[in-house]
């Protein structure tokens, strides 16, 4: 039973609550646990882990290194396998959620192809699925569009600054209109002018797709700006120890990293990852 | 701290440019200079080795003057240029059948690990024997009229780099890459056509450009071994030992003109294929 974390409590708004029946569930991992084999012994990556994430939710992952944040992601993502336990995507198993393209993903690095231009990285998921040429010109249209990059569509990733291709990333990682988006810290390699500039889009991209987003980061102000839900996990072995609801609505703006309500979430989750209350400045 | 310090030190090249007496503030050599340089330095060869022939007279007999070879170039150009077919021929056959059986061998040794433990050993004694050795065998098994003695050598020598470059380039593709075409669902033949394929191109065009130079000196040093009497190398080491030696270095120029074509050409494509540099 995973009715903990249930549905009713999240702080999603009505209209998603209202879509979020069991089946409208874009992740649901039950005990599920992850033990990597070395030569040394087995070491234990995640160790019963229990989530769900409702159709359209953005969900961020947050913990120290080791936490096996990273490595969650990858087994939604099916780019490992879960030692035990189930995980379903959109009530499928993750390796039929793969074949039919059922969520894009970005990781840290870009992983653009270096010999094909912005476009053509882009499209690259369409093309994989045999999706007609004239169609696929549309989407990248639509894509860079999405990302702020119309005027690049032609150029190559080696002509592109860290935030422009971690976008082409992006746009990549949307092409097939996924309903889930995965990201493993995708900002975490850029400067924090970019990356807050990036968080913004962020949230406006995900709302326009209306895709639910399973967000790696070790950033307590991103993972609070971003989320609906920060989920906080500790390493050895890695597991979830806490929930926090972020319920600072659906809209997210520059104004908001201002706000009390922001820093109050900011405490909260600084406090789950610590264990214990932290002592704020001037009140001993 | 001595390390340190010189570490510390501006490279060579602001060196070399204030010592080429360029404007003061200028960092770079301009482009025209880093083309006329070398041939500056080219024509003051050709001036002294033509001064010591023709002005000092004391060259010994086997060196004629430049001008005398170039000219004996021009005047025997039409059975030169026979000559130079011919080894050209058998290099260009030996550089894409060895080229062609090098990424052939090189697949298949990235695709499987035992194909790799077999072949790895076998390609290692490979290069170490010294190919034109067997030369005078192979023109012994394959007939005096017959340049497959040489083709094979030419094959056996290009097939070498461009199996090592190969083999290492298809295993270059990073793990980035390989998540995302995964996470995209792409098929193996997808994955091989789209990322291991380009990854590996860089690196066979490194391979073609050392194997094109590898197959010119094999093609034209065979013929020292017998075979056809036909191609430059035959013809050098005729008109050498008959003491006509300004023919015999205008042959010599001809093999040149060969491994320039043949080294500018792979070069060519080996630019073009790095031109995107990997983000």
């Amino acid at each position: 039973m995973t009715q903990d974390r249930s549905l009713s409590e999240r702080g999603t708004s009505p209209a998603k609550r209202a879509a979020a029946t069991p089946s409208a569930l874009a992740v649901r991992a039950a005990g599920v646990s992850k033990v990597f084999a070395t030569k040394t012994g087995d070491v234990p990556a995640l160790s019963e882990v229990d989530l769900e994430v409702a159709a359209g939710e953005f969900v961020a992952l947050i913990g120290p290194s080791g936490c096996g944040k990273s490595t969650l992601l990858r087994l939604i993502a099916d780019l490992d396998q879960a030692t035990t336990g189930t995980l379903e995507i959109f009530g499928k198993p993750a390796k039929r959620a793969r074949a039919d393209q059922d969520y894009g993903i970005a990781f840290q690095q870009a992983g653009l192809l270096p010999w094909r231009t912005v476009g053509a990285n882009m499209s690259l998921p369409l093309e994989l699925h045999g999706t007609g040429k004239a169609e696929r010109v549309a989407r990248v249209a639509e894509l860079a569009e999405l990302v702020g990059l119309t005027d690049f569509i032609d150029r190559y990733p080696d002509q592109l600054s860290g935030g422009m291709q971690q976008r082409v990333a992006i746009a990549r990682a949307l092409a097939a209109r996924p309903k889930l988006l995965l990201m493993d810290e995708p900002f975490g390699a850029l400067d924090e002018m970019t990356r807050e500039r990036l968080q913004t889009e962020l949230t406006r991209i995900a709302a326009e797709t209306a895709a639910a987003v399973v967000f790696v980061t070790h950033s307590i102000p991103e993972a609070v700006f971003l989320s609906d839900r920060v989920v906080v996990m500790s390493p050895r072995p890695g597991r979830i120890t806490d929930v926090i609801d972020i319920g600072l609505g659906e809209h997210r703006d520059e104004a908001l990293r201002e706000s009390p309500e922001f820093f109050d979430r900011v405490t909260a989750v600084r406090e789950a990852l610590h264990g214990s209350p932290v002592t704020r400045a001037g009140e001993s | 701290m001595t390390d340190a310090a010189t570490a510390a030190l501006p490279g060579p090249s602001p060196t070399i440019v204030r010592g080429s007496g360029s404007a003061p503030g200028q960092r770079r050599l301009p482009g025209w200079l880093r083309w006329v340089a070398p041939l500056v330095v080219g024509a003051l060869i050709v001036l002294a080795w033509w001064f010591w022939v023709d002005v000092l007279g004391t060259a010994p007999r086997m060196l004629p003057s430049p001008f005398a070879i170039l000219e004996e170039f021009v005047r025997r150009w039409p059975i030169i240029a026979q000559d130079m077919a011919i080894t050209a021929t058998n290099a260009l056959i030996g550089l894409v059948i060895g080229s062609l059986l090098a990424m052939l061998f090189a697949g298949l040794a990235a695709a499987a690990r035992p194909l790799d433990g077999m072949l790895a050993p076998l390609v290692s004694a490979l290069a170490v024997i010294p190919i034109v050795a067997i030369t005078p065998i192979l023109n012994t098994m394959f007939g005096a009229s017959s340049q497959f003695g040489r083709q094979a050598v030419a094959t056996i020598a290009a097939f070498i780099p461009v199996f090592v470059n190969v083999l290492r380039g298809l295993r270059q593709t990073r793990p980035v890459h390989r998540d995302v075409l995964r996470a995209s669902a792409a098929s193996g033949w997808q994955t091989f056509r789209m990322l291991t394929l380009p990854t590996a191109l860089p690196y066979l065009m490194t391979g073609l450009r050392i194997a094109s130079s590898l197959a010119v000196i094999a093609a034209l040093v065979a013929e020292y071994f017998g075979g056809p009497a036909d191609g430059i190398g035959t013809a050098i080491a005729t008109y050498a030992k008959s003491g006509r030696a300004t023919l015999a270095w205008a042959y010599v120029l001809g093999g040149i003109l060969i491994g320039l074509v043949f080294y500018l050409v792979t070069s060519l494509l080996e630019r073009l294929a790095t031109r995107r540099s990997p983000v």
